[in-house]
């Protein structure tokens, strides 16, 4: 549904403030969107002025340092550090990113940093990513096949066959783009979301998958796959440099081709 | 209908008790990239557009009822808000013609590229602010021509 307003209990309020330390003087501030079940109240954003001197370049080195020295509430997803888990994905400078790729020094002035955006909050900046993964797990992401195997090898593809699933193997799923668009955000009940439809198209894609109709048939509706706007949000936030506008393109386009 | 996320909202606090979960903010925080204006800035055309449609026929019935609502409607048409109102339609209807090729562009599976939507978005916005004006001045210019010389006959 259409909401442009936050609901009543998702309104920000002003939050404290953790000044760095005297002395400090490469400081810039970290406004961080802050909410904890247990204390009853909206969610509030806490400002904490860091000195980078004292910390790696990244975001998410910024997010550790606050949990290790300042503030050990501070609530937050990561694993690798570099890129290829998509646990830290969050919105950053007003776009979603991961926060370990995400060079503190591209931000001017203040980094404010929000959990993905028109997502139910579980704390801080972990957003309920649970509906999302149900919908990539409705278009059924593995390989599936009638006709078995040959008995001595794998499934061979061609160097050209492998190489149209190129820009699709390398999505981490991390739900930057999903929760970039405005679409979603309306009608993420029924529409999939870029993320999901560029997994779905990396199996129609996929020369040795042998259900590719039935693929398409799931996702001709009106809302599943055609609520994409080409806003082209989620292709100018991944940060792996992805492009799922296309692939969702790809799948109107093989749609219509099969209509013909 | 019911919206189905709406289950996801119900969360827990530490004793076990419920409660309801904030939603994170999205066009409160999301930066507005020249992408998204230009594809909200299509539906706004549409609508801009298919409302002076309306008064455009409005205006030929007139034309068509006889000199008399035909002076009445070229009130409205004379005034600088009818004017202003002349000037908005044709930039609703240059700028939905030329998101609309955008689109078209789109639909082929062309001009998809990060680095072409960025290229693409200004000159969008120039083509569009250059024929509208272009247009506008040659309407207003061409009306402006036709009540002088009436005046000087």
């Amino acid at each position: 549904m259409v909401e442009f307003s936050l609901p009543k209990n998702s309104t920000i309020g002003k939050g404290r403030t953790f000044p760095a330390a005297p002395g400090a003087k490469n400081v810039k501030p970290f406004r961080i969107y802050r909410w904890n079940p247990d204390d009853g109240a909206n969610p509030v954003v806490d400002t904490y002025e860091l000195d980078l001197d004292a910390i790696g370049p990244m975001v998410l080195d910024a997010l550790i340092h606050i949990k290790n020295n300042v503030d050990t509430t501070l609530t937050f997803r990561r694993s690798c550090r570099e890129g290829i888990c998509g646990s830290c994905a969050m919105n950053i400078d007003g776009e979603n990113t991961l926060a370990c790729l995400k060079p503190i020094r591209d931000v001017k002035d203040a980094v404010s940093i929000y959990p993905l955006p028109h997502m139910p909050v579980v704390k801080d900046l972990v957003p309920d990513l649970n509906g999302a993964y149900a919908q990539l797990r409705s278009i059924e992401p593995w390989l599936k096949a009638d006709t078995a195997p040959p008995p001595d090898s794998e499934r061979r593809q061609s160097i050209e066959e492998r190489e149209k699933l190129d820009g699709m193997w390398e999505c981490i799923l991390c739900f930057c783009c999903t929760t970039s668009c405005p679409s979603y955000w309306w009608n993420g009940d029924r529409y999939l979301g870029p993320a999901t439809l560029l997994a779905a198209y990396r199996w129609i894609a996929d020369s040795r998958d042998e259900h590719t109709g039935d693929r398409l048939d799931a996702l001709e509706d009106p809302l599943k796959l055609y609520a994409c706007r080409t806003i082209m949000n989620c292709t100018q936030t991944c940060p792996k440099g992805l492009n799922p506008a296309k692939a969702i393109a790809r799948i109107k386009e093989l749609q219509l081709e099969r209509k013909v | 209908m019911q919206d189905v996320r709406d289950a996801l909202y119900i969360g827990h606090r530490s004793d076990g008790t419920l409660t309801r979960r904030p939603m994170s903010p999205h066009l409160q925080v999301y930066r507005f990239r020249l992408s998204m204006f230009l594809s909200i800035a299509n539906r706004a055309a549409g609508v801009a557009a298919a409302a002076g449609s309306a008064l455009g026929v409005c205006w030929l019935n007139a034309a068509s009822k006889g000199p008399e609502s035909f002076k009445k409607v070229q009130k409205v048409t004379r005034n600088p808000l009818g004017k202003l109102a002349l000037a908005g339609w044709t930039l609703a209807l240059v700028y939905h013609f030329v998101a609309g090729l955008r689109h078209l562009a789109w639909d082929a599976g062309y001009r998809f590229e990060k680095k072409q939507i960025n290229e693409d978005g200004p000159v969008a916005v120039g083509v569009t602010v250059g024929a509208t004006l272009v247009l506008v001045a040659s309407i207003f210019g061409v009306a402006a021509c036709r009540s002088r010389k009436k005046k000087a006959s």
